[in-house]
């Protein structure tokens, strides 16, 4: 067993865990937060992506222990005072999902990409979700989203 | 995953002790190799080090004309790096076509170069630049490091500390990605040196190889019309379902020519 001591969308939690425990593990079954979901488990569809220290990972892919002492948001902590985060906005607004599934994992890589690349070109929108799938392909809406969503961050 | 025992590294030498006492221990970075395969339980280590975060494997800097690159210094860190973009921007693009944002900003070069993926990104630029591995024990260069698929010369419990590329007059590299995983399904990497042209191929054969027709024809003629009358042998290449010996074997042939082009419109 390991002692986890993590930050968690602004609260402290100390847990004691298998030391296999995945990060995303430790979010949904330990800290019940299950806005960020398992899909592929392989490293490669990114709906379990969550910010770790202000970078996008995917927490299938990290140890929980490889997270003790840091700083992780996840979808639950991007709206704040009953406001969603300009983001989840954009996404509602364009109609960004279908089906919903990947929506947390697709959030938190936009609003990663965003943090990088304020004003992201076309080009740079799809290089930077080469890690998230939307398997009902709804790619479009979710590009017009990361533009609404970048247009309003900036202010304009 | 089978069961392990994590433990976080406080330093390089307690790593390298502990992992030279427990064979069965294995060393973590990114993890984003290791961590897939204990998932699927190809692995079974007994422990766990942790070393991605030891400040002695970090760091980007420019020592007598090397680019000298910690070990844990990740894909991402690379890629967005001042330091390398001035240097070596070569390898800043090349770090920036690995993978996706997620696992460029956990995997680690020195993890890639350990590793030794036939279809990683890294060997390419480590051994067309003619760089030196640091280990915890010896200096290794690329020519003597590289012994085929998933094989290096690193010895059981030897850690890369960084790695030391010298610095080309100009660099490029050109991949063609499995459009899925990212990896090379053929990578080239070119470097143009004070003794010559050197061409190390990735992604298309058993482990990253040089390609010397092309290095002797290039340093007569740097151009892609140079590379038109050679090919490499399908024989020496892999195939598997995404494709053929004789479609890797061109695809070879058509990302030199690429990264020709690039080098010269560096």
């Amino acid at each position: 067993m390991t002692k986890i001591e993590i930050t968690v969308n602004g609260t402290r939690h100390s847990r004691e865990v298998e030391d296999r425990t995945l990060l995303v593990d430790l979010l949904r079954d330990h800290l019940g937060l299950t806005g960020t979901h398992v899909g592929c488990d392989t490293s490669q569809c990114g709906c379990c992506t969550v910010h770790v220290n202000g970078r996008a990972i995917k927490s299938c892919t990290m140890l929980a222990a490889q997270a003790s002492g840091a700083e992780v948001v996840t979808i639950e902590g991007m709206a704040s005072n009953g406001r969603l985060h300009p983001v989840q906005q954009a996404f509602t607004d364009c109609h960004a999902l279908q089906c919903g599934f990947c929506t947390p994992g697709m959030i938190m890589a936009v609003a990663a990409l965003l943090k990088d690349r304020p004003h992201p070109s076309d080009e740079e929108i799809y290089h930077g979700l080469e890690g998230n799938l939307c398997r009902c392909t709804g790619y479009i809406n979710i590009v017009k989203a990361v533009k609404q969503a970048a247009h309003v961050m900036q202010g304009k | 995953m089978f069961e392990f025992n994590y433990l976080q590294a406080k330093s390089l030498s307690e790593a390298a002790a502990f992992v030279a006492a427990n064979p069965d221990a294995k060393l973590l970075a990114g993890g984003m190799t290791l961590i897939p395969t204990l998932k699927q339980r190809l692995a079974q280590p007994s422990h766990l080090v942790d070393i991605g975060a030891l400040p002695e494997l970090r760091g980007i800097e420019v020592e007598a004309g090397k680019l000298v690159l910690g070990a844990a210094t990740r894909h991402h860190e690379v890629a967005v790096s001042a330091v390398v973009r001035q240097a070596l921007p070569a390898l800043a693009h090349l770090a920036e076509q690995i993978g996706d944002p997620q696992v460029r900003n956990r995997g680690t070069v020195g993890g890639s170069v350990a590793n030794n993926d036939p279809a990683a990104d890294y060997p390419a630029a480590v051994l067309a630049l003619g760089a030196t591995i640091v280990t915890t024990r010896r200096e290794i260069d690329a020519e003597d490091y590289f012994q085929g698929m998933f094989a290096t010369a690193l010895e059981a419990g030897e850690i890369i500390v960084r790695l030391m590329f010298p610095l080309p007059q100009r660099a490029a590299y050109a991949k063609f990605p499995h459009p899925a995983s990212g990896y090379a399904m053929a990578g080239v990497f070119i470097a143009e040196t004070k003794t010559g042209i050197r061409v190390a191929v990735t992604g298309a054969g058993p482990g990253v190889f040089r390609w010397r027709a092309a290095e002797s024809a290039l340093t007569t003629d740097l151009s892609p019309a140079a590379l038109e009358k050679l090919s490499v042998d399908s024989a020496d290449m892999n195939e598997d379902f995404h494709a053929t010996r004789e479609y890797r074997a061109n695809l070879v042939k058509v990302m030199a020519k690429r990264a020709v082009l690039k080098l010269l419109e560096s």
